[in-house]
């Protein structure tokens, strides 16, 4: 079996009395759509922000590319290739999508303390920049700025923002939510074809989308991991019937 | 519409060129005074609206930097006058350009200790926070009496420039006016450079900007001390027209000042700061005729301005900014 690309084990974070995250292990081998999903305060975001840096966990480790990335920030990690998209929308809402890319492409291209030479006329990052954007089907709004973007389309840019960071892995912390069955399908097929570039964790409520993208799926209820295994196992699993899918599902 | 805010602001630069001009030619010096007031006070805010403006860094102690380059001005000058080395033997000096190098590096690495502690906080913390450490620079400088304690320190001649008579004022202003501009264009450029897309970036949205892998402590850092440099280049010219300087520079109504000023004129526009400081001193000198209580109509103004024109004069007469 291929080295995983992402491994979480024994991550434990408390809020007072409750257990958001319970002992979870969890992996991410390369070439892989590796699914999240748990009913509503199931402990998935809380997951999701202590992988991304955004919250530190109280206990357990998590390894990236090999390497120990537990005590690193957001930024720091986001360096190293974990490219996520969040729950809600985040974007620059002033910038036009078009520079919310070039942030990413100038993060990852060496130096932001550089101060003189204009962004807008610099190919080497308007160049990569609008490529992300064709790539999810934006390059025709590059020059809207986030705020008057559609909710669908700042989802889409979310992506391509991800894309541009050339990220090692992705997580995609429900990419869908909000968007239409059109987008939903359309986005579907998009990390059908993404993940030979990059694995991906996603965490998505849309369940036909899940069943059609995920290679395996890890089941979080109360912060804890109830079952995990391809999407047949999840299927008939029954404790994930009774906690998740509901009765006769 | 940043062509029309570029035209507005090119006017409104030759305005201020051509009426100390004029003025001069007509033996009225006191409206030179007026003009290099109005250059320095905007050069000023154009240094607090990198912070402000451009990172979104409420700093309401901003005259910590601004006094901090006047009292460099005073004290240097004061030890070449009295050929007294300052300490370790290093002599004061009457140069201009030596006393804005030094002006520039205090007032960076005072926002670099600044900075360093303030933004760690946020919001209100952070405007509370920078007003402390400025009125502890305040108090220092009024118990210090080497200096003129709460007196202040005069300057009994201005400081010199090669091949300038600064004792007069158009040829001060000019070189108060070349200073502004280029404050401006630095300010433009660091605007639309990768540091001010990241700068810009923390200001709208801190979490993002990190997710992409852009750490905003440090440009926010970087940022606050370059404000704090060019704001205390300013305090050094302002120390050097009034041939004087006193705590009341550092005080907190100064830090007040300089943020009206960007409000006014608009908060991140790179016209702003100029807008601002004339509208403010050219009320001051009108008003301040009529009125003892001017600053009531200021406050009228500045009242219209945040109800009705969230991005300041310039955002009135040239629209919403827009970025690329």
């Amino acid at each position: 079996m291929a080295e995983p690309v992402l491994a979480v084990s024994g991550l434990v974070k408390s809020f007072g009395a409750l257990r958001a995250t319970d002992t979870v292990d969890l992996d991410l081998r390369p070439g892989e759509i590796h699914a999240l999903i748990g009913p509503n305060g199931a402990g998935k975001s809380t997951l999701i922000n202590q992988i991304a840096g955004a919250l530190r966990p109280d206990a357990g480790t998590i390894r990236f590319a090999g390497e120990d990335i537990t005590q690193l920030g957001v930024a720091e990690r986001a360096r190293r290739g974990l490219g996520r998209t969040f729950q809600v929308s985040s974007l620059a809402p002033e910038f036009s999508a078009l520079r919310n890319v070039m942030l990413a492409v100038q993060a990852v291209s060496g130096s932001s303390f550089r101060f003189f030479r204009p962004v807008m006329g610099d190919a080497r990052l308007t160049g990569p920049a609008m490529a992300a954007l064709e790539r999810v089907g934006l390059a025709e709004r590059a020059r809207i700025p986030a705020a008057e973007l559609s909710h669908g389309e700042r989802r889409q840019l979310e992506i391509a923002i991800a894309l541009a960071l050339g990220s090692k892995a992705f997580l995609l912390d429900e990419p869908m939510a909000g968007m239409g069955p059109e987008g939903s399908k359309r986005l579907t097929g998009f990390l059908d074809g993404l993940r030979a570039e990059a694995p991906i964790l996603l965490v998505e409520h849309d369940m036909n989308a899940v069943f059609a993208l995920a290679d395996r799926i890890t089941v979080l209820v109360y912060g804890k991991v109830i079952a995990s295994g391809s999407v047949e196992q999840i299927r008939r699993d029954p404790a994930v019937r009774k906690a998740y899918l509901g009765e006769g599902a | 519409m940043r062509g029309r805010e570029t035209i507005i602001g090119i006017a409104l630069m030759a305005l201020l060129l051509v009426v100390p001009a004029v003025a001069s030619q007509a033996g009225e010096p006191f409206y030179v005074t007026l003009a290099t007031r109005i250059a320095i006070l905007a050069l000023a805010a154009t240094g607090l609206n990198i912070a402000l403006g451009l990172g979104g860094l409420v700093s309401f102690g901003h005259a910590a930097f601004f006094g901090v380059g006047g009292y460099v001005a005073g004290i240097l000058a004061a030890h070449a006058m009295s050929m007294e080395p300052i300490l370790l033997g290093i002599p004061g000096t009457k140069q201009m350009l030596v006393i804005w190098l030094v002006a520039l590096a205090a007032g960076g690495l005072l926002a670099l200790a600044i900075g360093a502690i303030s933004l760690r906080t946020t919001g209100v913390y952070f405007i509370m926070i920078t007003l402390a450490f400025a009125q502890m620079v305040y108090y220092f400088a009024v118990s210090w009496p080497a200096y003129g304690g709460e007196d202040g320190l005069p300057i009994l001649l201005r400081n010199q420039f090669p091949g300038v008579n600064t004792l007069k004022p158009l040829p001060f202003f000019l070189i108060c006016y070349v200073l502004l501009a280029a404050g401006l264009a630095f300010f433009a450029l660091l605007r639309g450079s990768r540091f001010g897309a990241a700068l810009q970036a923390s200001r709208q949205n801190d979490t993002r900007l990190a997710a992409v892998g852009i750490a905003p402590y440090r440009v926010r850092l970087a940022a606050f001390v370059i404000s704090g440099a060019i704001t205390a280049l300013a305090g050094a010219l302002f120390a050097d027209l009034n041939r004087f300087v006193s705590p009341s520079m550092l005080s907190w109504q100064m830090s007040g000042e300089l943020i009206v000023l960007i409000i006014l004129g608009g908060v991140g526009r790179l016209s702003g700061p100029v807008v601002g400081a004339i509208v403010y001193v050219v009320l001051e000198y009108v008003l301040g005729g009529i009125t003892e209580r001017w600053q009531l109509f200021l406050g009228l103004v500045l009242l219209v301005v945040v109800l009705f024109a969230r991005g300041g004069l310039i955002g009135l007469v040239a629209g919403r900014a827009r970025h690329g």
